[in-house]
């Protein structure tokens, strides 16, 4: 897949830690592997004040350096699975749960190297988020085209506005 | 009856190189009759896609031809456009274009050396289970790969697929003020370089010793990258314009991409031990000493050594980069003009993986009449071929596991790039 990396922020970075960060992963060239992007770029809009969102092709090194950025990171990415399409998974690592990531399916590329991958590598270099939560939507197609399809459509404007509640209460909290 | 003097090696997909491709490799009484890498990545049509685009527009559609080397084809097209307008482009500007290519290389020689081919070397699958075990290793990788993105953020515009290249030079120039801080992280990376090179050649190296020709570009006065004449180890010396009269092309049943040899049907090889033994001579001061304290030979002839090369190129752009920043004088304007008249172009420069040609004929209002792109992989191809031939007869007694992963290992010795070449890279093991 090709490596689009496209950083975005809401705001200029402020000179204090932002407190979370909300990390899209995908290329939004290939269909439903656009469906992080495209939850990154409705939540930009929804987000609260100082939680920054990025945008990233999930290689390996970019993400490393978004997890160095907020002790609390939410990555939004598509996943292949025997689900229908649309269906949410989510492991949370780190905080009150904690738990194993699938690593891709097929290493056969760099191209491969995937969220998984990412995670396991910034684990072994000790540079994982307080806590990280990982929200995989299933996928249906994976052609070339910049269209989601229709479930998972759906399920993004679902996930951006569930995932943008989280934050604000995440913050409230705090 | 299953002899090891018959067997077929198979990787039904290659892992650790950038693209989708398999290896095939048969031997029988002993020999081995047949050897096929094959790359079943879809062709991508982009000289295609090319024809009937304005002349401005192939720097940006090329990038998309790969996300680890977009710079170098960004650059070859360049070249071969303002060459058919008969444009030069020297100064700030051709310096400028000399940085984002060191960026380009840092970053790439950055994750083949650290994340792609250091595992083959300490045995791990890969480098996730290395960094478990080497951390230091792997954090010095990642910085180095860091400090390239950050050339390509500050002066591309982003770190893959730069937006800020166009034909005739940049669309900005970076003020000095911004590129003082790249210098910064650079220095950093100049002495993990260093300690990259010392690290390579403390690892174990199969005993593969060939007798290459190299071909790569050969500039009077640098380390050949963004332009030059084309030159062999053996004697050539020609103008990139001449590229098709030395070098022919040919369609493999086996692959989507295309097998080069030199005119008189000889195989070569492109990339960095073809241009470290055409141009040492021309390496930065601290990049040469490095290659000499760390035992490199004057002319590498084992591909399992190529990470010692790739490591001492990248110690001689981190320097060159520092050193062009050190210098840069913002340009009154950041391109020149060029004009399109009707006319053939050619352009060639040193992408990570080695030589990358463009050629093109546009019509006077600029439109690309036919677009020609041979890349430094599929130039390869049939090295890497020969490579794995001579490599697997004298082992055939090994074990198949350990056989199949030194073949892999043999074909990473090259960094090919599939997705350039079109794409490849799954290595399999028959008996039969």
């Amino acid at each position: 897949m090709s490596r689009t990396d496209r950083s975005t922020r809401r705001q200029p970075q402020a000179a204090s830690r932002p407190p979370m960060v909300v990390i899209g992963v995908g290329n939004p060239f290939r269909r439903d592997d656009g469906a992080g992007i495209e939850a990154a770029r409705l939540l930009r809009d929804i987000v609260p004040e100082g939680v920054e969102v990025f945008e990233r092709d999930g290689e390996p090194a970019a993400l490393l350096d978004a997890f160095e950025i907020a002790p609390v990171a939410y990555v939004i990415d598509a996943v292949v699975s025997d689900d229908p399409p649309g269906r949410v998974h989510r492991i949370e690592l780190g905080g009150e749960g904690d738990a194993a990531v699938p690593s891709s399916p097929r290493r056969d590329s760099s191209h491969a190297l995937g969220l998984g991958d990412a995670v396991a590598l910034a684990r072994a270099l000790d540079r994982l988020p307080e806590r990280l939560v990982l929200i995989g939507i299933t996928g249906a197609s994976f052609e070339a085209g910049d269209e989601l399809t229709p479930a998972v459509r759906r399920a993004v404007k679902k996930i951006a506005a569930s995932v943008a509640r989280e934050l604000a209460q995440l913050q409230e909290a705090d | 009856m299953t002899h090891e003097r018959d067997r077929t090696l198979r990787v039904g997909a290659l892992s650790r190189v950038e693209g989708e491709g398999a290896m095939l490799v048969r031997a029988r009484g002993g020999k081995v009759e047949r050897v096929e890498l094959q790359i079943y990545e879809p062709p991508r049509f982009f000289e295609a896609f090319l024809r009937g685009r304005a002349f401005t527009e192939a720097p940006d559609i090329t990038a998309r031809i790969c996300g680890i080397c977009p710079v170098a084809y960004q650059m070859s097209a360049c070249n071969a456009l303002e060459d058919a307008c008969g444009v030069g482009v020297d100064g700030p500007i051709r310096d400028l274009r000399r940085l984002l290519y060191c960026g380009e290389w840092i970053e790439s020689h950055a994750l083949h050396i650290y994340l792609l081919h250091a595992p083959d070397f300490l045995g791990y699958p890969g480098a996730v289970e290395m960094a478990a075990d080497h951390r230091e290793i792997v954090e010095r990788g990642l910085r180095l790969k860091k400090a390239g993105n950050e050339i390509l953020n500050v002066l591309g515009g982003r770190s893959v697929h730069p937006i800020n290249v166009r034909v005739g030079g940049f669309f900005r120039a970076p003020t000095p003020a911004e590129l003082a801080p790249v210098a910064e992280l650079l220095r950093r990376a100049r002495d993990d370089a260093r300690d990259t090179v010392r690290w390579t050649a403390s690892l174990d190296f199969p005993d593969f010793e060939q007798d290459y020709l190299y071909v790569a570009l050969r500039h009077p006065t640098e380390y050949a990258v963004i332009d030059g004449r084309i030159a062999s180890s053996d004697g050539l010396d020609a103008p990139v314009a001449e590229f098709d009269e030395h070098i022919v092309e040919d369609q493999v049943p086996h692959s989507t991409a295309l097998h080069a040899r030199l005119r008189d049907g000889r195989l070569f090889m492109v990339g960095p031990m073809a241009r470290y033994a055409l141009n040492r001579a021309l390496l930065a001061p601290i990049a040469r000493e490095a290659a000499t304290e760390a035992g490199l030979e004057r002319v590498c002839r084992n591909p399992f050594r190529s990470i010692i090369v790739r490591a001492v190129e990248l110690l001689h752009a981190c320097d060159e980069a520092v050193r062009l920043i050190e210098a840069y004088v913002e340009p009154d304007r950041p391109a020149v003009e060029v004009a399109p008249r009707a006319a053939v172009g050619h352009g060639a420069t040193e992408a990570p993986r080695g030589l990358l040609y463009h050629r093109y004929e546009i019509t006077a209002h600029g439109e690309i009449v036919t677009a020609r792109i041979v890349p430094p992989t599929s130039q390869n191809q049939a090295q890497i071929e020969d490579d794995l031939r001579r490599f697997v007869e004298p082992r055939l007694a090994m074990e198949s596991a350990e056989l199949t992963h030194r073949c892999e290992q043999a074909i990473r010795n090259y960094d090919p790039c599939i997705s350039c070449s079109t794409h490849f890279l799954d290595l399999r093991v028959v008996q039969t």
